[in-house]
């Protein structure tokens, strides 16, 4: 067993695969010699070689593109993207060929391929460093979402995510890269896609989130059992396809629900989820579903991104509001 | 930097008429080799009128014709490997054929279905790419693949002059240039961008040029000169073969037609440009060369015209009588197998077929 930080799980994830498969080629701005900005790559290049291990010069719509190519004729690529918020110009590669190129072709061609990004706030980062724009991806048919939330899951739902046939955006909360260890066999076993992972069971409401923010769903749902609000936390780990079923069979137990997420709220991936359980089970509701989630702004550079982030005080706002709802 | 490295070479055989302006290799200079490219140019001329007017009477969609960039298409087809592959942009059909997609695979795309660029005879080719300059990004990709597989192959990619002027074609060259990727690039110069003519795209003296920038090699050639297309991509193919690196061809053509059925090209292109660029359309020029060099006849000519187009109407018959998709088809191929949310949708989609019927 070894005791592993979430950018060391997916360090060894991705060297796991790099040892399974020699079609697997890992390309990036930095990601060789350098190892990676956060240094997920970090001793790949010197282990795999220049060929397996390439540093691309710096354009991500080509680093997408190309992807799509290799992808095309039986290699497993996986290409980084330095920062979400850098992946824009390769938004034409992933929503107009990566996931369409299965579908277009029949089967002929496909796109067997993890894009890997960095996303969310909080780490004091520059400008164009912080943003949640995951529902951008949700909504594109053909992609699969994925987004770990402790070193266990990053390093299975990566080996996952590389095996799977289809393309995957695999986003990294970057907060949490070095936020505690955790005891990984490197097994290259895989965790389950399009599930949900229901991190603590409670009876009293259900919460739903993903990414760095199950760290302040976890921390409330501890605060709400010390006033004696049993809460379950739900999560959701693929946010596209989305596990519904998991998430309404604990909202049929508690009738409550806050999906908590960083990103945006118009259009975010809790609005998905809310617009499920309204369709699916709304009679189950005892109150109205809530989301607590950053705010229709621009995600506000470092001496405020505080202020945009959802708080365990939020949470336990809403929770609390939710419970008093007759 | 050396001011010749600056200078774009430009390649030609035919004279304007079709007649040869120099000898030709004697490998090349074989009749019967020479009448199959013609034969390709003259299928895809049939066939592409055919297509509009399929589509003029419902028959198929929006189609975009290739008339006057046959050449182009003929050379790259005719000229590649079979274990090449070729990531061609939207009129490239005479390429198409040439590499075993079949003309009614053509008009099942056109015509609306998927399956169109399923094809049966051609594994690893691309479908026709819709978004401009994208599917540079994917040459460079395939050529890499190539490269890392150790096979002696080559990624074609066309795209038009339009698309030199995006982000992915600078990108591109960009990549396959600092990563030796045996990547040929092929520009069908046609100078229209639907409605923005060539003068309006770049400054640039011509589109080879902005390989230079690259490290990438260039060379300019008439793309109506059928034999000088051949022979620059032929070469060119050699060359990457030979040392991995990447090269370029500006094609200058022009296009005889609108931007697609859709279009309406008098609005921005003159009746007098277009009357001048039919003078030097890669058509008549071959069959003056075969006339002259190789004594093809009229009889000949016409006999060949009327087994194209038995062949274009056999494949009309064929897209005509292909079965319709499974219903809710649409929903298969999203993923290699269906999320319970997308199976969910799909027999909804279905009960509802069965609730009308």
């Amino acid at each position: 067993m070894n005791e592993w930080t979430m950018i060391e799980a997916i360090n060894h994830a991705l060297a796991f695969q790099l040892r399974e498969n020699p079609n697997t080629i890992i390309l990036g701005e930095d990601v060789g010699v350098n190892g990676g900005v956060f240094r997920a790559t970090e001793g790949l290049q010197q282990k795999f070689g220049e060929q397996r291990v390439i540093d691309t010069p710096l354009a991500e719509s080509t680093i997408i593109g190309m992807s799509i190519g290799m992808a095309s004729q039986g290699l497993i690529p996986i290409p980084e993207i330095q920062f979400m918020g850098f992946i824009y110009p390769a938004i034409d590669q992933i929503l107009g060929h990566a996931a369409r190129l299965r579908n277009r072709t029949r089967g002929r061609l496909s796109c067997p391929m993890v894009i890997r990004a960095p996303f969310g706030g909080g780490i004091h980062a520059p400008e164009h460093h912080s943003e949640s724009t995951e529902a951008i991806f949700a909504h594109i048919p053909g992609l699969r979402v994925v987004i770990p939330s402790s070193p266990a899951r990053a390093y299975g739902l990566l080996i996952a995510a590389i095996q799977d046939p289809d393309p995957v955006i695999f986003l990294e909360p970057k907060r949490i890269y070095r936020d505690g260890k955790q005891a990984i066999e490197d097994n290259g076993e895989a965790l389950p896609l399009d599930t949900c992972f229901t991190l603590r069971e409670g009876i009293d409401l259900t919460l739903v989130t993903w990414g760095a923010m199950v760290k302040e769903t976890l921390q409330a749902a501890e605060q709400l059992a010390a006033k004696g609000i049993d809460a379950e936390v739900i999560d959701v780990a693929t946010i596209k396809p989305l596990d519904i079923d998991t998430i309404i069979d604990s909202v049929n137990k508690t009738g409550r629900c806050i999906i908590v997420h960083e990103a945006a709220k118009t259009c975010g991936v809790g609005a998905e989820i809310a617009a499920l359980l309204a369709e699916k089970n709304i009679t189950s509701l005892l109150a109205p579903i809530q989301r607590v989630s950053g705010y229709d702004t621009v995600m506000p550079m470092f001496q405020n991104e505080h202020f945009y982030m959802p708080s365990t005080e939020r949470i336990i706002n809403a929770a609390t509001k939710s419970m008093e709802y007759r | 930097m050396n001011k010749n490295s600056l200078t774009i070479g430009r390649s030609n055989y035919l004279d304007n008429n079709g007649t040869l302006l120099k000898a030709l290799p004697d490998s090349l200079n074989k009749r019967k080799f020479l009448i199959s490219l013609y034969q390709t140019m003259v299928l895809t001329r049939l066939f592409d009128e055919t297509a509009i007017n399929l589509q003029r009477t419902g028959i198929i969609g929006t189609y975009a014709s290739c008339r006057g960039q046959e050449a182009i298409g003929v050379a790259i087809g005719h000229a590649m490997l079979a274990d090449d592959v070729f990531i061609p942009y939207y009129r490239d059909i005479a390429a198409q054929f040439q590499r075993g997609v079949l003309l009614e695979e053509v008009l099942q795309y056109w015509g609306g279905d998927e399956r169109g660029s399923n094809f049966s005879q051609q594994a690893n080719d691309f479908p026709l790419c819709v978004p401009i300059a994208t599917q540079l990004c994917h040459a460079v990709g395939i050529a890499f693949a190539l490269k890392y597989q150790s096979k002696p192959n080559v990624a074609v990619v066309t795209c038009g002059d339009g698309a030199t002027s995006k982000g992915d074609f600078y990108e591109a060259l960009n990549m396959a240039g600092a990563m030796s990727l045996p990547t040929l690039f092929v520009i069908n110069n046609n100078q229209w961008a639907i409605s923005v003519p060539l003068e309006r795209q770049t400054a640039s003296p011509t589109l080879a040029h902005k390989a230079l920038a690259a490290g990438i090699s260039a060379v300019q050639v008439d793309g109506n000169d059928l034999l000088a297309m051949y022979i620059s991509v032929s070469d060119a193919l050699e060359q990457i073969r030979q040392t991995g690196k990447p090269l370029l061809i500006e094609a200058v053509t022009y296009r005889l037609s609108d931007h697609t059925t859709a279009d309406d090209a008098t609005r921005y292109m003159s009746q007098k440009a277009l009357d001048d660029a039919k003078q030097k359309e890669p058509l008549i020029r071959f069959k003056h060369f075969l006339t002259e060099q190789h004594s093809w006849t009229d009889k000949e000519d016409r006999a060949l015209y009327q087994q194209c187009q038995q062949q274009v109407d056999t494949s009309v018959e064929v897209y005509k009588n292909l079965p319709a998709q499974q219903p809710g088809e649409f929903f298969d191929y999203m993923y290699e197998q269906l999320p319970n949310s997308l199976v969910e949708q799909k027999q909804a989609f279905l009960d509802g077929l069965k609730r009308h019927e």
